[in-house]
Formats: C-alpha cells, structure tokens, sequence
C-alpha cells in the first residue's frame, strides 16, 4: 500500500520582549526559580493582566513578513486547563479572532523546487512555568519565571507531505523570526518549540487521516526523527487493520520513541471563552504603518539583492541567506574589502566546516568577519595559496593572531618570483626523467605529479597557477 | 441542545467541581434550563450586528515594554503550602 504524510506544524515562539505579556516582570533566562514570577504571573486574587504592546508589534511584524492579514480587531480568551505549572487554571490565548490571519512563505523542497506553505493564523498567548520532575522524589517542584512570557503560536496549514519538508518549513520560520528581531531562536532554551500533527492518508486520498500531534521536540533533527517514527507507527497500525487514535504523543530523544500522553487527553475541551480581563485589541493604521516601515530586510529580499547586487548563485545566496547572522558576517566581510564570490566559498566551506566540527555558530566564531576577510584578501592578492590559507585559519581559530601576522611570522608569504620557482621546476624535471618521458609520450596525468613535487619542494608556498603554467611550458 | 447527566459529570470534572451523585439531577435540570434561554437568544435576528467580546464598549490599553516589578518571591513562598529550593512543590504529576 502506498501512503502519503500531511504534517500541519504548531511552532511557539518566545517573543523577544524585556517583560512579559501581561505583567511587568522580567521575561529574562536563567533567573533563580520563581524570582520574575509576579502576582499577575501567580494568578493571586485581585490582579488584572495588562497587555504589553511590544508584544502585539512583534505578532505584527510576523504576520507583515508572510504576508499575513493583520486583523485590526483581535480578541483575548481563556483557554481552560488544570495544570500545576499554570496557576490561573487558564490560559490567556486568541481563539476565535487571532491578531495574525492567513499568510504564507515558501521554503526550498528536497529536490530544489520552491513550494508554498500556509500559515493559518498566528495568535499571541501566555507561556505557562515549568514542571521539574527530578528534583525531588515526592514531588514535582514549579517554577513560575517563565510562566507569562509571551508567545508568538505560529499554525500551519497542513502542507508538508515529509519530514524533510516539515524541517525545511521550521528552519524558514526559525530564520525569519530572528530576521525580524521577535525571538531569539535558542531551541535549547525553548525559546522555539515546534509541535508536529502528522497523519497519513493512502496514495490520493482527498480525506485526511486521523492525526497525532508530537510534542516535546527540541531541535530540527529530533524533529525529523520524531515525524518519520511517527509515520511508521501510523503505517503499521493501518496495514494491520488498525485505526489510529487522535492523540498527544511525547516525544523521547533518549529511546527515540514516542508515547501517548493521557494526561493532557482528559483536558481536551478547554472550553474557550472571551477573558472578561481584557478588551478587544484595537490596532490602528498609524500602528500599522510605523511597523511596517520599520519591518528590515526580508530573508527573501536578501537573496535577491545577494544575486544582483553581488553576483552570487541563487545556491550560494540562499545558503548565506538562510541566517541572519551569517548573512550578516558575510555581508561585514564584504565592507571590509573582500571579493563577494571568493567569501562566499569561504564562508560556505572552510568556516562552516570548522564552526560545525566545533559545534559552535558564527554568532560565537574566535575569527571576527574582518579578520577573516583579511584572510580571503590574502588569497586574493595571491600572498598566499587557498591551501596555506587554511592553515593560516586554524592559526587564527587557536587566536594566535591575525592573518597578516600569522603569513610574516611563520614565513607563509607565497613564491611569486618565477626565477626562483623556474630553478625548482628544471631540478624538478632532471631528477625525474623518466617520469619526463612518459609525460612527453602522452601521459599528461602526470602534469599533477609534477605539481606535487613543485609545492613539496616550496613546503606549498608556489602560486598553483603559476606553477601549472611554467610546467606546460617547460614540458612542452 | 440539552445536555445528559453524563455530560454534566464530565464538565463538572474539567472544571474541578465535585458533585454528589444526588445533585446531579438538579444540576443537570437547571443547566438545561440555562441553554434553553440560549436557545431563545438564538433565535434572535443578528444579521449585520458585529459580535460582541466585552460589555465594554472600549478598546484595550497597551502596555509600555518596561520591567516594573521587583522580586517578591519570598512573600509570595511563605503562602504557599509548600516550598524547596525557591521552588512550589506539589504532589508529583506523572508524565
């Protein structure tokens, strides 16, 4: 039987404010337990939530940048649920009037092609604490700091048919929030959380099937992991016979694994209704204008402007584009002086690379974008050979110093005297006659031994080209 | 629309509310005449009439992004049944 996956993704995005969406406690991480929980946040008796308006700009700002519908009217309820790490026994959310409608945002498919993926609606809503199960045997211990931060959830329309597509729709998202400065996307701290509902259908099939939704997946690989298990979790059950259950299933990243979780089950009616605390959001043209002017450069306008303005491939734009701070270090390179296209394979190569094996991002990268500019100049300018050049970078990684005193100090400087590489390439050439020979009788492989042997003897300081070149002269 | 003893249980137990078994009649017989004036409210023409979210005929005030509070914790952990580690314990909740 064939089958096809529709995943509908739920992202939550902490929204970058300094207090939280209701109170005026600070929204900041890592705070000793229950020290940014207020009474508003406690739900005590007597208090009223009064709505941060940093907050309602940033759900703005999103719905502009997918080219949203802002509603201009927008209304706040109570979504009812009796959960420790929720004092109130509600959450404050938007049901039926949510301040972001439809929108849309295109996102690259495996095999290259754009595809267009709906945003329902985006809604603001409260963060609820959090439940420590491991602190204590006989109890579970509550903090409340990030109960009140507000969340910017972010629905999908159900149109990605693979996991590879549902985390190539999350990583869009998780840019595009940090390109317009409301969340600071650090998965490990949950400021972005993605929830997955995933059904399948047979091949065809206009019904959808019956979906589960997966929670508790805390970075994009966890999230492909999660969806693929669920997708031959569901498949097994249907091709026994079985049906599958509407459900919320946790993810484990430890057993790799989901399991259903009842207890959020029981509570599946929350019972909505409008927050008699707070009155309908009015959100005037003024606003409206003053934000969208203040909106920066999209993810999808920097692209564009990386193609024209820099002469890049859509390939590479897209790759330095896909973050914002990499777009920015490349960018920082560039008004340091150095070439576009040569940064870009730079950029994309040797630093990613190193970033990766060091398990680190460019936000934290040792070599500042004007140090390393200065590297890529170097090459440029042929002082040095893009191989010395990666020495010379991981010299600097180690923050021995910069480029141009790392190629003076170690003596690096590349051979650009033809005289002297000419007197190596003749020695070359009579201590290697046979290899002459064969190279004469047609065997012009051999044109890379010869090259070997020339960057050997100069401990890889010859200029590459010029070498090849003097060598087809002499050989010939 | 009328709702059964069994469905008034269930709200009752999302809501948290404990109901003996011998109020549930009644409960159930007054939450029924409770939906019927909304049955009637139903049938009133609303065409063109914006729906209504507050009985206030006011738009919302925003807030300026400022953290305004000071940290209280102490005061609030002395009401609280009890505490750890800066922590609110309660009963472990069973993932």
């Amino acid at each position: 039987m064939e089958w096809e996956t529709v995943i509908g993704l739920e992202i939550h995005s902490q929204l970058k404010t300094k207090s939280k969406i209701f109170s005026g406690a600070s929204t900041a991480f890592g705070a000793v337990p229950n020290s940014q929980a207020c009474a508003v946040d406690l739900g005590l008796p007597g208090v009223l939530p009064v709505l941060n308006k940093e907050a309602v700009v940033m759900a703005i700002r999103f719905g502009l940048a997918v080219g949203a519908k802002v509603n201009k009217r927008s209304i706040f309820d109570r979504k009812n649920y009796f959960y420790p790490d929720l004092p109130k026994g509600y959450q404050i959310s938007q049901f039926e009037l949510p301040v972001v409608g439809e929108g849309e945002i295109e996102i690259t498919t495996e095999d290259g092609k754009a595809k267009i993926v709906g945003i329902t609606r985006a809604h603001l809503e409260e963060d609820a604490g959090k439940s420590i199960h491991d602190l204590y045997d006989d109890y579970t211990a509550i903090d409340l700091n990030r109960a009140g931060t507000p969340l910017l959830e972010i629905v999908s329309d159900p149109d990605m048919s693979s996991a590879k597509e549902a985390v190539a729709y999350a990583k869009k998202i998780h840019a595009l929030v940090q390109y317009i400065g409301i969340c600071d996307g650090n998965m490990q701290e949950g400021s972005f959380r993605c929830d997955a509902n995933v059904s399948i259908r047979k091949k065809g099939a206009e019904k959808l099937g019956t979906r589960a939704e997966l929670k508790n997946i805390n970075s994009f690989k966890f999230l492909e992991k999660a969806i693929n298990l669920e997708v031959e979790r569901q498949q097994d059950i249907l091709e026994e016979g079985g049906s599958v259950v509407q459900e919320t299933r946790l993810y484990d990243s430890v057993k790799n694994e989901t399991r259903s979780m009842r207890s959020k089950e029981e509570a599946n009616d929350y019972r909505y209704f409008p927050d008699p605390d707070l009155l309908p959001v009015e959100v005037d043209d003024e606003l409206l204008e003053q934000i969208r002017s203040n909106l920066p450069e999209l993810p999808t306008e920097k692209k564009q402007r990386f193609v024209s303005e820099f002469g890049l491939s859509d390939y590479d734009a897209e790759v330095l584009t896909s973050q914002k701070a990499v777009a920015d270090y490349f960018e920082a390179m560039l008004d340091a002086g150095a070439d576009s296209k040569l940064s870009a394979n730079w950029v994309m190569g040797e630093l990613s690379a190193v970033l990766n094996k060091n398990q680190t991002d460019i936000e934290n990268c040792p070599v500042s974008a004007q140090a390393f500019a200065e590297l890529v100049m170097r090459i440029e300018d042929d002082t040095i050979s893009g191989k010395i050049a990666k020495d010379v970078f991981k010299a600097m990684w180690q923050g021995e110093s910069s480029a141009d005193e790392i190629i003076d100090s170690k003596g690096l400087k590349q051979m650009t005297d033809s005289g002297a590489i000419e007197g190596i390439i003749d020695e070359i050439i009579a201590n290697n006659a046979p290899q002459v020979e064969q190279y004469k009788d047609g065997n012009t492989k051999l044109l890379g031994f010869f090259v070997g042997q020339v960057m050997k003897a100069t401990q890889g300081k010859a200029n590459p080209k010029q070498v090849n070149q003097l060598l087809n002269e002499k050989l010939s | 629309m009328s709702l059964s003893e069994q469905q008034v249980k269930e709200i009752a137990y999302l809501a948290r509310l404990s109901i003996d078994d011998g109020e549930v009649e009644q409960t159930t017989a007054e939450l029924n005449n409770i939906l019927g004036l909304m049955a009637d409210l139903a049938k009133i023409d609303t065409q063109g009439v914006s729906p209504m979210a507050h009985p206030l005929n006011m738009s919302q005030r925003l807030r300026e992004d400022e953290v305004s509070e000071t940290d209280q914790s102490e005061a609030f952990q002395k009401i609280a049944p009890q505490t750890g580690q800066s922590h609110f314990l309660v009963p472990t909740v069973i993932e």
